[in-house]
């Protein structure tokens, strides 16, 4: 089996247009957060919870409204243009950059992550696409520019110091099982590095909105403004994490077979099991605060954060 | 026993307890003299905010393991930690920190963390049985007050119990488990409940998990494991004292070492040529002929890496591989005193590698000690050395050594080491295949007749992988249950209202933390008539309402 070189440079292309794209985006993603109204900072428990005044019909109209404010008119909220401008670009360099990563796969015959250079690449199309495709649910354009910077300086390195021709594999990684355990753990990176970014942004909106309940202001209160409040974020971490919490599980277990497969044994110990093992509990602990009277919000958040550190440390 | 979870004001009152999670209830010590005290400690033990810690104990406690060399995974590592810097590394040793997976503190958190978990599932589990076995939890006085309510008005010749019908069917239908109280002429409720199997996906979890660790005991405890090298051509047989080094299980019996041999008949390595990765290893296999019991016709089979051979219920893998030189020694009188391809240890990733031949029995006695390098070279920075990991251009460069080889002693010797304190060196030359060297000073002749390639396997026997695998596959499914399905209530009352007027209410309930029934109430509520009325309490984000 060879390496067909003409496929590994037009990925190569492929990578730079990916990168230029989600250039744009990143720029037009942060003029339309800078450029957004930002609401009342109101922490979520001081509402009061179900007044009658129907909230839930005032979120209707005013959803209606943003819906209705098609292409044409002038009458676009702030900042409306730009986050168009930034999703549509990122969708751009996401299939671009899918496109790179398939050709990167045929060019050498196998899955595109033997090294460090193609796993980035990977990896950071894992979380483009997770971000492009969770955006068909919600409107994530004030995540935007939380996600594709990250995206950009992953492809960044990938492409510069990170940087490896393309090859075949030496005989240890030549297993299903390593391809089904590196997907896996590539997605829940991906979903991971997302819902910290989400458990970041948190934190800033908790602390914003709770100086704010007692009449005080925050350093941050010009991001906090812009984003939604804390419980939705919250709840958002936590269902990114929730779901992708098994996948991880699966991705360790696979991982496990691999081991066997090779060496014999299942489970060895060595560092980046350890590493697996010790994300693996932290997450684990996240979800069990989120259980636990007097854990939830600001602490569980922590765990989370250190969690994401544990795997990103598993990676480099 | 019920808990609450959704501590927002305007769900307080309602039936609450989703979860079978013990209440944590932080008083100190109930009652009086010991058995106060014991319950108090169990409690504490198999709380929640327990559990909590201990995972962060054992997430941290697993730490050290990983940053320092660990005896299990790299003893050679460990042994160059404690001459380095003795006194540092005596103190970590005491500390257990070389082999924390086997650290007494280290066990004594996760066997904490069992408990805790036994004690708390256990529990749980009978109390989830009776739950899932009795009826939906009545409707609470004021359903005004759920996070979702919607008020129903049904066609006009409906009467009220047809509408309570209508509901349960609909329930029925859409697999939620109902409960009906029937219209007594003021008031009738239907109450419905769906998702039970988020806790016990939850108990599953949570049960798996200690099967998991059971598994993993009882493997360490029965299981074994060996390493072997072998050469082409050579055979090696399932008995312990063939093993280079064997490690069973505290409770592994030599009698369950199952029998067989086989005879690695030839090993092919192949290696990428040019480019950035030259040299890289790319194919090894060993093919290998198999008795898979004293008698039985042998059979032939291939093992690479990452596809054991399986004999026996043993799995055989293929974990290394190098060169042994053929070298035959003759004495002063042309006697053939050493003739044997021995094996030869890589050190770097192009195979230059160190050896050993001793020829005791001639006197006095020939050692010889060197290099076999692949593909040859010779230059002043590295000296000889490899160039290509493939046997491209072999050749040996060895030392002599004439004396005593030390082997009378006693004491325990390596094959790879040559004890030289008792020899005195004859010289020092490179040979090529089928060059020969005449020792200096009459001591005889050295052929480097070529070299056949050896591989070095696993043998591997753990009675509870299966059983790991299973328990790791009910976790896995008990997880995805436990985070992905929703548990959720609804309840539709039928009463009468003031001056005759009929009331019909659909509410439900949830974790209201992150998930919602509205889609549902909305559904059910239009199955039973036209809404008038709707209220949505779960927390709304800007995100919808920019
Ligand atoms: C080996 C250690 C443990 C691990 C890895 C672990 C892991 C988890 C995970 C990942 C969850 C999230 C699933 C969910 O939210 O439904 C969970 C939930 C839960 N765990 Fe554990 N757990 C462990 C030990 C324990 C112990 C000792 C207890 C008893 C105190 C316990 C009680 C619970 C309860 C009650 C829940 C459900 C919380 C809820 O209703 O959301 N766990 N556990």
């Amino acid at each position: 089996m060879t390496v067909n070189e003409t496929l590994a440079t037009y990925s190569n292309y492929l990578v730079y247009g990916a990168m230029a794209a989600y250039t744009i985006a990143m720029i037009a993603f942060a003029v339309s957060f800078a450029a957004m109204r930002g609401r009342d900072l109101v922490p979520a428990a001081s509402v009061p919870a179900g007044t009658e005044a129907d909230s839930g019909a005032v979120a209707v109209v005013t959803k209606v409204a943003t819906t209705v404010g098609g292409p044409d008119d002038g009458a676009l909220p702030p900042g409306r243009r730009a986050g168009n401008i930034g999703m549509s670009t990122t969708w751009l360099g996401t299939i671009l950059l899918g496109v790179a990563v398939l050709l990167r796969g045929l060019s050498v015959g196998r899955a595109p992550w033997g090294n460090m250079c193609e796993f980035s690449m990977t990896s950071a199309f894992a979380i483009a696409l997770t971000f492009c495709l969770m955006s068909l649910r919600r409107d994530l354009r004030w995540l935007g520019v939380f996600v594709v910077t990250p995206v950009l300086l992953i492809l960044g390195a990938a492409m510069t110091f990170l940087y490896t021709e393309a090859a075949q594999l030496v005989p240890a990684l030549k297993s299903y099982w390593l391809v089904i355990h590196v997907s896996a753990a590539m997605i829940c990176g991906a979903a991971f590095c997302i819902g910290a970014t989400v458990t970041v942004l948190f934190l800033v909106a908790d602390a914003s909105e709770r100086r704010h309940a007692t009449g005080r202001s925050y350093p941050l209160d010009w991001l906090a403004s812009r984003l939604p409040q804390s419980a939705r974020l919250d709840a958002m971490a936590y269902r990114i994490h929730a779901f992708m919490f098994p996948l991880w599980t699966f991705a360790i277990v696979a991982g496990a077979i691999w081991a066997e497969n090779a060496w014999g044994r299942y489970w060895g110990w060595d560092p980046k099991e350890t590493w697996a093992f010790i994300t693996w509990v932290a997450y684990a602990a996240y979800l069990h605060a989120r259980a636990t009277v007097g854990w939830k919000g600001r602490k569980a958040a922590a765990i989370a954060l250190i969690a994401f550190g544990c795997f990103v440390f598993n990676y480099v | 026993m019920t808990e609450v979870r959704d501590s927002s004001p305007d769900t307080a009152d309602a039936p609450q307890s989703f979860s079978t999670a013990p209440v944590d209830g932080d008083g100190a010590p109930v009652g009086i003299g010991v058995v106060g005290w014991l319950r108090w400690a169990w409690r504490t033990l198999t709380s929640m905010r327990t559990a909590l810690v201990l995972l962060f104990l054992l997430a941290l406690a697993s730490v050290p393991g990983s940053l320092l060399p660990q005896r299990g995974t790299n003893p050679i590592r460990v042994n160059d930690y404690l001459a380095d810097d003795p006194v540092k590394g005596r103190i970590l040793d005491r500390l257990g920190l070389f082999d924390v997976f086997s650290a007494p503190w280290f066990a004594a958190i996760y066997l904490l963390l069992f408990i805790s978990l036994a004690g708390c599932v256990l529990p749980r589990s009978l109390q989830h049985w009776r739950t899932v076995r009795s009826r939906p939890p009545a409707a609470p006085r004021n359903l005004g007050r759920l996070p979702e309510h919607r008020r129903v008005e049904p066609a006009a010749e409906v009467q009220p119990q047809q509408t309570l019908d209508t509901a349960a069917a609909w329930l029925r239908k859409a697999r939620w488990r109902v409960d009906t109280t029937a219209y007594d002429g003021a008031a009738g409720t239907v109450a419905a409940e769906r998702g039970y199997s988020r806790e016990t996906g939850n108990l599953v979890f949570h049960v798996a998990l200690l099967c998991l660790l059971g598994a993993v005991a009882y493997g360490s405890l029965f299981g074994f494991k060996g390493t072997v090298i072998v050469r082409e051509g050579s055979s090696f047989a399932d008995t312990r004292g063939q093993f280079d080094s064997f490690n069973p299980g505290k409770a592994f019996q030599d009698s369950s070492l199952p029998p067989f041999a086989f005879t690695l008949t030839r090993f092919t390595a192949d290696y990428q040529r040019g480019g950035q990765q030259n040299g890289a290893a790319r194919e090894f296999s060993a093919d290998v002929s198999v008795v898979s019991e004293p008698g039985a016709t042998p059979t032939t089979g291939t093992v690479q890496v990452n596809d054991p051979l399986v004999v026996n219920g043993v799995k055989v893998f293929l974990v290394g591989h190098g060169y042994a030189p053929t070298i035959t020694v003759k004495d002063a009188k042309g006697q053939v005193v050493f003739h044997d391809s021995v094996v030869f240890l890589p050190q770097d990733g192009n195979f230059t590698s160190t050896g050993v031949v001793k020829a005791p029995d001639t006197v006095p006695q020939l050692g010889l000690q060197g290099f076999f390098l692949p593909t040859a070279a010779v230059d002043t920075v590295h000296g000889p050395h490899s160039t290509f990991p493939a046997a491209d251009d072999p050749g040996v460069f060895l030392s002599a050594w004439s004396g005593d080889l030390g082997l009378d002693t006693g004491r325990p010797q390596s094959v790879y080491a040559l004890d030289t304190t008792h020899m005195t060196k004859l010289g020092i030359e490179a040979l090529r295949p089928g060059q020969s060297w005449t020792l200096p000073g009459g001591h005889g002749t050295v052929t480097f007749d070529g070299y056949v390639q050896w591989a070095s396997f696993t043998v591997a026997s753990d009675p509870g992988k299966d059983l790991a695998l299973i328990a790791a596959i009910a976790a896995i499914t008990g997880l995805a249950l436990s985070l992905l399905v929703r548990r959720r209530r609804v309840w539709v009352r039928v009463s009468s209202g003031s001056g005759g007027v009929t009331v019909v209410e659909v509410a439900g309930l949830t974790r209201s933390e992150h998930t919602s029934v509205a889609e549902e109430v909305d559904a059910l509520a239009a199955a039973l008539g036209t809404t008038t009325s709707s209220r949505t309490t779960a927390p709304k984000g800007p995100e919808e309402n920019r």
